[in-house]
């Protein structure tokens, strides 16, 4: 169901731009900015049914800015962000989600949160049993099922 | 011409498997036609990195979003609630969250005892041998002994606790309110050719493991090798009727997308409670004007979705976030009528484990709790496996202007209506998910949460498709009688969510299910004179 849509130069960057503002590089914290070039790659490869309201999202934004994002100063970059994020409804969330989506699957990023790289399946999670003693006070109070008659 | 087939049904979902299983002992000529496929578990979401971005696009729950070809779309922008559902072999079992309570006793007998509603033409205890035995069937786990719940028996021991279990129990008891392990189709245990479940994370978008049961996996193989015939990828336009006013077979499109007619001396559908009126309403001919079986004039009407009211929070405790079955625990403390809350009925309650970090990140966004720029790490890091939900099942009450019709305009691939759904929430319910709201907010405060955000209802939360074709022993107030043959047409069954007559305050499919497994045993118990 992918749609042929391509972004154009301009698209990408403000999409870097935009990106770069969600989630911006820390080195505190040892992880890239969602203006990587592996995490755009990955966003760019992976659009899909997305494109359509990413580029629509991408139009907006280039309207708002009324030119490229990155030249604005910061304070006017800020600003533009804001409304965008505020009016910018269904493609701009779809934009936001696209972002995070690839963002939080990037093998620094999941090192950084201390997830392991790698599918759920086959090697799924070990969860602890728990200790049910706490339920002894649920059988304590015990309660009456409603009867119908 | 086709050779007629003794009994066809429509949809392989959960009832669909239910009845062909039961009805094939009777060796008569089955076939089921389902307008979906086969799944492949290999392709299921959590065999790849990507397992979250699926859920927003091929795997997401709304069939408006996933727009598969097996799929037909909904006009439900009339709807705070957006109706979810799956078209494939299993049908929605594919795509739910495994809870598996069964409505109570109580439930049958609404307007008894609460004076609302109408109570259903059969009672709990008429169900409880067909609770079992699609417990059984479909492998349940849980804990047996609820003090607040029916009794059940589920065959593999409760889901482990973890992490986020013992939180939401301490809580529980701090506030001496009611909380057990849930019953679920999840199998802790290698059954029935199932492998036990290895926490794959969320059990909803098909479980990979096959440890979550779904009708694919349970009762069709059984159904298959017993002699039903299942053919795929054929989607019925509407159902046919003779000079008698007896149904006389479907028409369908076939998996190459041509017309064809299938002759049947029996006709059940198992479509859901907007599947089934649309296909109803769909099967107006000149002798049945308003759609067939539909005399009543409530085929479509009292819709019932259970309005969700969901509140959740972040606690400084690690939770089981991604790496849990997403449900493991209920709540029944406010299942029942009690005036004083200002409403009549009551809600169940599913807690919620926890999300992995797409959904965490794209959620908290959206709610304004994860900012963009410089705190974004911080805050992600505070909120990411933390967090924990409650979300009641607020008990829906049948209104007839809460209803499926035909869409004028929009239709499916094949040309056939699509079905558009009006539904508003009603007052008491309102007044039912403003209560659960606050003893949601009371149990996360009492375990520590911060961030408290709040989805009520949950949009994209119509999974309980309920009330759409009710039972009954009037003709002029319900669609089918009380073991689910239509008023109209005397071979014209329906076994599936839309003969509810009340929806209760729990999931339903375990509760659709032994409606199933009952209408196929009436079936088979009165073969010598099922049409008089």
């Amino acid at each position: 169901m992918s749609e042929q849509i391509t972004l154009t130069p301009r698209q990408r960057q403000d999409l870097r731009t935009i990106a770069a503002m969600i989630v911006p590089p820390s080195e505190e914290y040892r992880v890239p900015g969602a203006d990587d070039d592996i995490i755009q790659a990955d966003i760019i490869a992976t659009l899909g049914r997305d494109a359509r309201l990413v580029a629509a999202a991408l139009d907006h934004l280039a309207r708002l800015a009324g030119m490229p994002l990155s030249d604005l100063e910061p304070a006017a970059r800020e600003n533009v962000a804001q409304q965008f994020r505020i009016a910018g409804g269904a493609p701009a969330a779809t934009l936001v989600r696209v972002v995070l989506q690839c963002y939080y699957r990037d093998d620094r990023v999941l090192r950084s949160l201390g997830l392991e790289l790698r599918a759920p399946f086959p090697k799924g999670y070990v969860l602890p049993d728990g200790d049910w003693s706490l339920l002894d006070p649920v059988k304590a109070r015990a309660g009456t099922l409603r009867r119908a008659t | 011409m086709k050779d007629p087939v003794d009994v066809l049904i429509i949809g392989a979902g959960a009832s669909g498997a239910a009845v062909a299983w039961s009805l094939a002992e009777t060796k008569m000529h089955i076939l089921c036609l389902e307008q979906g496929g086969w799944m492949n578990p290999a392709e299921y979401p959590s065999t790849g990195r990507d397992w979250e971005a699926k859920f927003y696009g091929e795997w997401s729950s709304s069939p408006n979003v996933r727009g598969r070809p097996e799929d037909y779309p909904i006009n439900d922008d009339n709807s705070p609630i957006k109706v979810v559902n799956y078209n494939a072999v299993g049908g929605s079992t594919v795509m739910y969250t495994a809870h598996w309570p069964r409505l109570h006793p109580s439930d049958f007998k609404v307007k008894t005892l609460d004076g609302v509603a109408d109570d259903w033409p059969i009672d709990y205890d008429a169900l409880t041998p067909f609770f079992e035995e699609n417990d059984r069937m479909m492998g349940t786990s849980g804990l047996s002994g609820d003090p607040l719940s029916p009794l059940t028996h589920p065959p593999m021991p409760q889901q482990p606790m973890g992490l986020s279990g013992a939180i939401i129990g301490k809580a529980m008891n701090e506030r001496g309110w009611h909380w057990w392990p849930s019953d679920t189709t999840v199998a802790t245990m290698d059954y029935e050719g199932r492998a036990r479940c290895i926490n794959l994370g969320h059990c909803t978008p098909a479980c990979a493991q096959g440890a979550k049961s779904s009708t694919d996996i349970t009762y069709w193989p059984h159904a298959v090798r017993a002699g039903v015939e299942l053919r795929t990828h054929c989607r019925v336009r509407e159902i046919t009727t003779d000079e008698n006013g007896m149904a006389s077979g479907v028409v369908y499109y076939d998996k190459d997308g041509v017309e064809q007619f299938q002759p049947a001396h029996v006709v059940i559908i198992a479509c859901n409670g907007v599947g089934t009126p649309r296909l109803l309403l769909n099967s107006a001919s000149g002798r049945f004007p308003n759609g067939l079986a539909n005399s009543s004039g409530l085929v479509g009407k009292n819709l019932m979705f259970h309005p969700y009211a969901q509140i959740y929070g972040f606690v400084k405790e690690p939770t089981d976030s991604n790496r849990a079955p997403p449900t493991c625990l209920w709540s029944k403390e406010w299942y029942d009528t009690d005036l004083s809350r200002g409403f009549v009925r009551g809600y169940g309650v599913q807690f919620v484990r926890g999300a992995g970090p797409v959904f965490e990140a794209v959620v908290s966004e959206q709610k304004g709790i994860l900012p963009w720029g410089e705190d974004h790490h911080r805050v992600f890091r505070k909120l990411n496996g933390h967090r924990l939900g409650f979300s009641a099942i607020c008990e829906d009450l049948p209104e007839e202007h809460n209803q499926v019709t035909l869409d004028p305009v929009l239709k499916d691939s094949h040309g056939i209506p699509a079905p558009k759904i009006d539904y508003t929430i009603s007052e008491n319910s309102r007044k039912m998910m403003e209560h659960a709201l606050a003893r949601g907010r009371e149990f996360l405060e009492t375990a520590g949460a911060t961030d408290i955000c709040v989805n009520s209802p949950i949009p994209w939360g119509g999974w309980h498709l309920l009330g759409t074709a009710r039972m009954g022993t009037d003709p002029s107030r319900s669609v089918v009688n009380e073991w689910g043959r239509s008023h109209d047409v005397k071979n014209l069954f329906i076994v599936d969510g839309s003969i509810f007559v009340t929806s209760g305050g729990v999931n339903p499919t375990s509760t659709i299910q032994a409606l199933a497994l009952y209408i196929a045993d009436q079936m088979k118990q009165r073969l010598a004179n099922l049409f008089d």
